[in-house]
């Protein structure tokens, strides 16, 4: 065993291993949602890049989903807790209707579900979908309130003191998903 | 995730740093994208109290401030100088002391004298807009300005703009000129030789003519509003001499079409002073713009600032 002290680094997916939650996260979206006129909106900043990602096998295979993004900021329950950080806006785009579409939201990773809570706010701001699912890369437990994601590439086992690091070659510069151990931590990105 | 440091207020546009006028400018583009949805509002500062205070009368800028407050789920109180005790001879550290047990998180002040805001600031924790003091500043008009600018001229750098009217008496032109010239546009001014002051704001070009500004050729024309109200001494012979003068007129106006240029002004405008009923038709005229981006800029001001937590 290494120091407790230690922050370690375990690569869990590699980028094949990515690639192949994309493929599972594309075939279940073509199972589940058969004719349905569908819209993905990906949350700022990887959740966009999945998004994508999917929506890019399912073209390959016929499908044309419109992709919109959605920056959370503004609806997120902790404003006052930011202590020094200043979060820099980015524009959320959703250039279709949303009324009466099956909307499937994407983020990275799940962990306590608030972020997805402030992303339904927004997303009911900008129409009526006639339905809203959550597909995520990968779901990590712990969850602070009842949101379940309906999609999950991959499950990980996860303690508090971990913290899930998604990292895509578009955002990034380089492909993985990594779990950190830190000697204490409680916060997700 | 920054490394911008948190401000309590906003004072003037002097102390704001290159990267702190990015920040504010930058956010405010989401900010002005909501108004495109038919739900306008987002829950920012639900629960959070704005307190619009104002001892000078200003619809445009309290309402835009309001609204901008609404739009972001805040709180709002609007004092105004008619309805309050301020008419009674309640000092200005009295009214202080009962803002402060208000709780407001956020307080925008307009006041005729210079410094009014700051001193405020000193004293709440709430975080200061100033909305206009004497003439010292008006930075959230400047930001707006500066919005606008940018929209129309991505690459502003090295563009320019002509500030036409009375410089001594605007606080616009103060903020405006200085946020311009820190953002590296270049600034002219034109106006009543009375009203241009010395010493100040010597990275400004004058100008003495029209002929003079569109020889130099601005990228806009920034028309500042003749202040009737503080013509307090006589600075110009008379309107009428002010128009022909330093007006936006047809000849003007065919100039600015050559040229491209676009046309600015902080409103209220006076027609037939500074500007003529064919000139606000423009086809190139900002005005409604700068309303418009003037919403967007002061949510973007509310998000940034940080009161200090109130405690006890």
């Amino acid at each position: 065993m290494s120091d407790p002290t230690d922050i370690t680094t375990e690569e869990i997916l590699s980028p094949a291993g990515i690639e192949e939650a994309v493929s599972l996260l594309a075939n279940e979206v073509i199972r589940r949602c058969g004719e349905d006129k569908v819209a993905f909106v990906g949350i700022y900043t990887r959740g966009v890049t999945l998004a994508h990602r999917v929506a890019e096998v399912l073209k390959s295979r016929g499908r044309d989903y419109p992709v919109g993004t959605l920056d959370i900021s503004l609806y997120r329950d902790d404003f006052d807790n930011l202590g020094t950080a200043l979060p820099r806006l980015e524009s959320s785009d959703v250039p279709f209707a949303l009324d009466g579409t099956r909307v499937i939201l994407f983020d990275e990773v799940i962990f306590t579900g608030r972020t997805i809570r402030a992303a339904l706010d927004g997303l009911m701001d900008y129409g009526r979908p006639s339905k809203i699912e959550l597909a995520v890369l990968i779901d990590r437990g712990h969850r602070e309130i009842p949101i379940q994601p309906d999609y999950v590439g991959r499950r990980v086992e996860t303690t508090l003191n971990h913290y899930v690091k998604v990292r895509f070659q578009e955002d990034d510069g380089k492909e993985g998903v990594f779990l950190v151990t830190e000697p204490v931590a409680e916060t997700n990105e | 995730m920054s490394e911008l440091k948190p401000r309590k207020d906003l004072l003037d546009i002097e102390s704001l740093s290159l990267e702190e006028i990015e920040y504010v400018l930058e956010n405010a583009v989401p900010f002005k994208q909501l108004f495109q949805r038919s739900v306008k509002k987002v829950p920012t500062l639900r629960g959070k109290t704005v307190l619009n205070l104002f001892y000078e009368p200003s619809t445009r800028t309290s309402s835009s401030f309001e609204v901008a407050a609404n739009r972001m789920s805040a709180d709002v109180t609007n004092f105004t100088v008619s309805a309050s005790s301020i008419v009674k001879g309640e000092s200005l550290l009295d009214t202080i002391e009962t803002l402060q047990a208000m709780r407001s998180d956020y307080i925008v002040i307009r006041h005729k004298a210079a410094g009014v805001p700051g001193i405020v600031a000193q004293h709440t924790r709430a975080s200061v807009l100033n909305a206009g003091d004497g003439y010292h500043a008006h930075p959230t008009q400047a930001l707006l300005d500066a919005m606008t600018f940018r929209e129309v001229y991505p690459d502003f750098a090295g563009r320019k703009v002509a500030i036409v009217g009375d410089i001594l008496h605007s606080r616009v032109a103060r903020s405006t000129s200085t946020l311009f010239h820190k953002l590296g546009i270049e600034v002219g001014v034109l106006g009543p030789g009375s009203l241009i002051p010395e010493g100040r704001h010597d990275f400004m070009t004058r100008f003495r003519t029209w002929d003079e500004v569109f020889d130099w050729g601005p990228d806009a024309v920034y028309l500042l509003r003749v202040q009737m109200e503080r013509q307090e001494g006589q600075f110009f012979p008379s309107i009428a001499e002010y128009h022909k003068m330093y007006g936006m007129n047809s000849d003007r106006l065919v100039r600015m079409r050559e040229l491209g240029a676009y046309l600015m002004h902080p409103g209220p405008v006076n027609r037939g002073v500074e500007v003529t009923d064919e000139a606000m038709g423009y086809e190139k005229s900002l005005i409604s713009t700068q309303v418009e981006n003037g919403i967007a800029v002061r949510m973007a001001v509310l998000h940034w600032l940080k009161p200090e937590t109130q405690k006890d």
